[in-house]
């Protein structure tokens, strides 16, 4: 086992790093819980018949009045906030996987082309790129959640809201991941393996994803992980404002925005624990992209 | 002055200690440049480093003595440890890019460096730096010490960061790869300042170099490094003239010699490698094979090529930089073309002009009877993309690491659809590795896994798969070790010698230029300088520029007496 761990210097690294094993454990733990959360959770918050207004604002088990069968206790519906917090936590992730895996995409296809092609192109991409940035991602959610509103038919609205929320927050990362990959490109242009594949007479989209794309993922993955906690963050942000998910497909964002109602009234539990629970989650996914980072930057080790 | 006695440097790692020196013993008197010469990897600069105290972590001096004067240099603390170094030990580094502060004025830096170590006025210390700047022959000092570095040339900025060095009259100055980074003519300079101030000054100089030629030219002795352990220790003639240790004697054989031309280098080990070769004959077959036409050559006539250059206004187009002006030369078919010059002259811009990366703005270029295509223009499909193959400097670079070596080796092969069996195509590669001397079970390993010189090999090996005509060697050896260096020459020239390619050879190197060349071209600024068979250039060289290069390079006496 020892000698299996030092052969990679990544695993060798990690079990070296107290930081990097705990935010591992918290985000295995999330996303395990919030995969299987239909098998774990006690009830369905989206089910209405499965909860009753009778058991609503239950304190958790550990304070007066608590009830064992909901160990985080209830919201004002009576719904249990562990499973709210494992189906929200699914929501989140989802939204925020898919938004990344878009931007990626999208950002690393036009990253590399640009940093490839240069000239003309190059500045076109980066030009989109920098007024992409001048907009507040906020505002690049209102606009396309107001288009969707506009041009779609209202029965699909409502199954549509997390394709759009992806769609939104997609487009307000990419630029990262076309500014690394362009940059990055441009180092890899250096080369002279690349020169070789272009003496050769290889085709350019050969020579960018063949030769050039496995050399610049380093840099791109820290960037995934980062950027996936923004994901999740930027839902949140959304569903909070009340853009994002509506009430009766409870996101964390959402489950924070019900808890704000009752932050002074005594029901700490309802703000509380969805919102410890999304800080959790963000920083152990920024403690892991930073461990990579490390991991594939020697210089900053 | 400097006594180091069993000195031990080990760094601890995932896999326990390595030692990277081992037991090593030396002195330095006043006035004297001592030597320091290996090849990569064998601790000549961690011996520098641990003297200096700035042993990178988390290595450390294991055991040994070290002592500068009457001062224990192990048993310092922290405060005593800094007031030393620069007071009473300085260090110049390889790149004068790097070692000064480009956004500070070579006054400030001068001036910061003496008040750190002394109790001086600002004016005071300021005239000591133009002092310093004008006695290590700097004109002008007083108004050139408000420059920026970017405003010195190369050779120049390497004598600031000498001044730098100086400044606090230190007794002992180290000096890892000084000249590395710099032309002959302006290195020869620099290593005559050196001996200079090391008579003038009586300071003690560690020259840490892995360039035998250095050490022959100035030092007084001199160690040889090998993997942590100096082999052996002397002065420079008794060292270099009669060499005791094998290993020393296989560094000098494989020195390239400038005064003469030799058939190939002698490798000690040679009879070893020459098991196995039966596995390269099919590639070698498979080689002749393909040789069905006559061996073709290059003509140029007429090549420019222009950069566009610094725009001064916002509405006028810059005015364009040329880089290569008014080329004519021709690569005679199955000859080896070298073309030598210094670093901006412009070769690697006429390599790219040959292979289509740049666009010549005028010029023809002849392959084989037919013309080539400029820049852009020459499609994907051209002929011209298989016949000219390419060898790069940097086997570091120039290997996709990311590709086993049998996915990097069987690229050409399928690109140009010369074999399409997938099985055929690996056997061919393994076979082709075992003909440029590397074992077949190579072929699953990844770059990184091989030494500099391996990679070479594979990077000739990928060339020579595409069953090239034409072969460009943009310095090919000057990021390896010299008993490298001369193992891929011999390469070359064998492969050269059976299969009848036709090479452009370029290089920095006279030496290694003489030893490969039929022909030779001098590049300078762009332009020829000279032009004409390698040994009329070498032995009654024309053009004011050649002679000097020739008379600058630093070679190995003759003999010692």
């Amino acid at each position: 086992m020892i000698a299996f761990i030092k052969r990679y210097e990544g695993l060798w690294l990690f079990t070296r790093s107290p930081a990097a094993i705990i935010a591992a454990i918290v985000a295995f733990f999330s996303i395990f819980g919030a995969i299987f959360a239909p098998l774990i959770a006690s009830v369905n918050p989206y089910d209405l018949a499965s909860f009753s207004l009778m058991d609503g604002l239950l304190p958790p088990v550990w304070e007066d009045y608590g009830n064992p069968k909901f160990l985080l206790g209830t919201d004002d519906q009576g719904r249990d906030m562990v499973s709210s917090i494992l189906y929200g936590a699914r929501l989140s992730l989802i939204i925020g996987i898919s938004a990344m895996t878009i931007a990626t995409v999208l950002g690393v296809g036009l990253g590399l082309a640009a940093g490839y092609y240069g000239g003309r192109f190059d500045m076109i991409v980066m030009r989109i790129a920098d007024i992409q940035l001048a907009l507040p991602a906020i505002l690049t959610a209102l606009l396309i959640d107001g288009i969707a509103r506009g041009i779609l038919p209202t029965e699909v609205q409502q199954d549509l809201r997390v394709a759009v929320l992806t769609l939104a927050i997609a487009l307000s990362l990419w630029v990262n991941f076309a500014r690394t990959a362009r940059a990055s490109t441009f180092v890899q242009m250096q080369k002279e393996y690349v020169q070789a594949a272009i003496i050769m007479g290889q085709r350019p989209i050969r020579v960018m994803f063949v030769h050039i794309l496995p050399n610049i993922l380093g840099p791109l993955l820290v960037i995934m992980t980062v950027d996936l906690a923004s994901a999740i963050l930027l839902e949140a942000t959304l569903s909070f404002l009340g853009i994002g998910l509506p009430a009766d497909s409870p996101s964390l964002g959402t489950l924070i925005r019900i808890g704000m109602q009752f932050m002074l009234s005594g029901e700490w539990w309802i703000l509380w624990i969805p919102t410890v629970f999304l800080v959790a989650l963000v920083i152990s996914i920024n403690i892991l992209g930073d461990f990579l980072r490390d991991v594939f930057n020697p210089r900053l080790r | 002055m400097l006594k180091v006695e069993n000195l031990s440097v080990r760094f601890p790692s995932r896999f326990g200690d390595i030692t990277a020196i081992e037991d090593v013993a030396m002195s330095i008197a006043p006035g004297e440049i001592h030597g320091l010469v290996g090849e990569s990897g064998a601790g000549k600069s961690t011996v520098g480093a641990a003297i200096i105290g700035l042993l990178q972590a988390p290595g450390y001096v294991a055991t040994g003595s070290m002592s500068l004067g009457e001062t224990d240099l192990r048993n310092l603390s922290l405060v005593e440890a800094h007031h030393l170094r620069g007071k009473r030990i300085s260090m110049i580094f390889q790149d004068p890019q790097t070692s000064l502060n480009p956004l500070m004025r070579v006054e400030d830096q001068l001036i910061e460096t003496i008040q750190a170590h002394e109790d001086i006025s600002a004016s005071d210390a300021r005239k000591r730096a133009v002092d310093i700047l004008e006695e290590i022959g700097i004109k002008n000092a007083s108004d050139r010490i408000k420059a920026y570095p970017h405003q010195f040339s190369g050779g120049m900025r390497q004598r600031v960061v000498i001044a730098l060095a100086l400044c606090t009259n230190p007794e002992l100055i180290i000096t890892d790869e000084p000249t590395t980074a710099l032309d002959v003519a302006v290195q020869s300079k620099v290593l005559d300042l050196i001996r200079e101030l090391a008579n003038s000054r009586k300071i003690g100089f560690m020259l840490i170099t892995h360039d035998i030629g250095v050490i022959a030219q100035i030092a007084d002795r001199v160690s040889v490094m090998r993997r942590g352990k100096v082999l052996e220790s002397g002065t420079t003639r008794q060292v270099l003239g009669d060499p005791q240790h094998p290993y020393t004697s296989a560094l000098l054989d494989a020195v390239p010699p400038l005064d003469r031309k030799i058939d190939r280098f002698r490798m000690p080990d040679e009879e070893k490698q020459s098991h196995g070769k039966d596995a390269g004959d099919a590639a070698e077959a498979w080689l002749l094979q393909g040789r069905d036409a006559d061996k073709i050559g290059l003509q140029i006539s007429g090549l420019c090529v222009e950069f566009p250059g610094v725009r001064t206004s916002l509405w006028r187009k810059p005015n364009s930089f040329t880089a290569l002006n008014d080329i004519n030369f021709e690569v005679r078919p199955g000859s080896i073309l070298g073309l030598v010059g210094e670093s901006g002259s412009g070769k690697s811009t006429l390599a790219k002009a040959i292979t289509g990366l740049v666009k010549p703005s005028s010029g023809q270029m002849i392959l084989g009877g037919q013309e080539l295509p400029n820049g852009r223009q020459r499609g994907r499909g051209h002929p011209s993309r298989q016949m000219i193959q390419m060898i790069f400097q940097d086997p570091y670079s120039s290997l996709n690491s990311r590709h086993r070596v049998g996915r990097i080796l069987s690229e050409p092969l399928w690109l140009y659809g010369l074999v399409d069996d997938a099985n055929e195509r690996r056997e061919l590669s393994a076979a082709m590795l075992n003909l440029v001397g590397l074992e077949p079970d190579a072929i699953d390993k990844y770059p990184h896994q091989f030494s500099g010189g391996q990679r070479q090999r594979i990077a000739v090996a990928r060339s020579l798969l595409a069953r090239p005509r034409f072969l460009i060697c943009d310095e090919p050896t000057s990021a390896l070790d010299v008993s490298i260096q001369a193992e891929i020459l011999n390469l070359l020239k064998d492969l050269q010698a059976k299969f009848g390619l036709t090479i452009l050879f370029i290089s920095h190197n006279l030496a290694v230029v003489r030893q490969m060349s039929d022909d030779v071209v001098v590049l300078r600024n762009g332009k020829i300088e000279e032009y004409g068979k390698g040994q009329t250039i070498f032995e009654n060289p024309t053009a004011d520029y050649t002679k000097e290069l020739l008379s600058l390079t630093p070679v190995l006496p003759k003999n010692w007496n």
